[in-house]
């Protein structure tokens, strides 16, 4: 098992450095295809929208990032310092006059990619959870 | 003539076929840049008949569709036609559960997006 346990700045780079760990840890544990896209597609989503909209890129604020992987499952704990957002009220981006507005997407990806996905009450804070496919050319 | 960084235009019989130079479209420069392109390519060079080809593009950000849904929208003020091909399964599937499968016009192959061009 691989665990990851830090801190980042509210920076883009620092952040998409702690992606790149993940995957590369995703790569020893096995882990390959559609699964791989679709962890790095959510983790994308929420450590970008922790950095810009949670923590606005404020460089006194930080990124708490947990990543655990194991040859099954992936679990990822993205946790920003700001005000956190109304996660029960998104407005759905899927709905016809929504499909070329810009919000809702990220959350919406994050939740249909993973296998489980919550966000505390305040919403700072998101936990994700892949598993693993059995056969990587089926839906999971 | 513009010079660009991160796509590769060719005229293909009055369509602009346009090819990502970057496998991974993550980054806040990149995708910025990669607008602007694009946003050129339609505002400033006149060119409104474009076919995006994917077949390098191995992954992409929300960040960067939203790019491509500002780029439909200036194309379809100029009274363009805007077509995609060549998306790799799973940003295909990223397109369904989106449901921008249904804003865009989006082709298997190069020769199926061109022969989409009402010219």
């Amino acid at each position: 098992m691989w665990k990851c346990d830090k801190t980042i700045q509210s920076d883009l780079d620092a952040g998409h450095a702690s992606i790149e760990e993940l995957m590369n840890a995703l790569e020893s544990a096995g882990w390959e295809g559609r699964d791989v896209f679709h962890i790095q597609m959510a983790i994308e989503e929420a450590v970008v929208n922790a950095i810009e909209h949670g923590n606005k890129r404020d460089a006194t604020k930080q990124v708490h990032i947990v990543f655990v992987v194991d040859a099954e499952s992936a679990e990822m704990t993205i946790t920003d310092q700001g005000d956190g957002f109304d996660h029960q009220n998104v407005a759905d981006p899927t709905e016809e006059e929504r499909l070329d507005q810009p919000r809702g997407r990220g959350v919406l990806l994050i939740r249909e990619l993973m296998t489980q996905a919550q966000y505390n009450q305040k919403g700072n804070s998101v936990w994700m959870r892949k598993e693993r496919s059995k056969d990587d050319s089926q839906d999971n | 003539m513009a010079t660009y960084r991160r796509i590769n235009v060719m005229d293909n019989n009055g369509v602009h076929v346009v090819h990502f130079v970057d496998k991974k479209i993550v980054d806040s420069g990149t995708i910025e840049q990669l607008g602007d392109e694009l946003t050129g390519l339609v505002l400033n060079e006149k060119k409104n008949m474009l076919l995006l080809n994917f077949d390098t593009v191995e992954f992409m950000s929300s960040a960067a569709l939203n790019k491509l849904i500002s780029l439909n929208k200036k194309v379809k003020d100029a009274a363009g036609q805007l077509k995609l091909c060549c998306l790799r399964p799973e940003i295909g599937e990223v397109f369904k559960i989106t449901r921008l499968d249904r804003v865009f016009d989006i082709r298997k192959d190069e020769a199926a997006g061109l022969g989409a061009f009402k010219l």
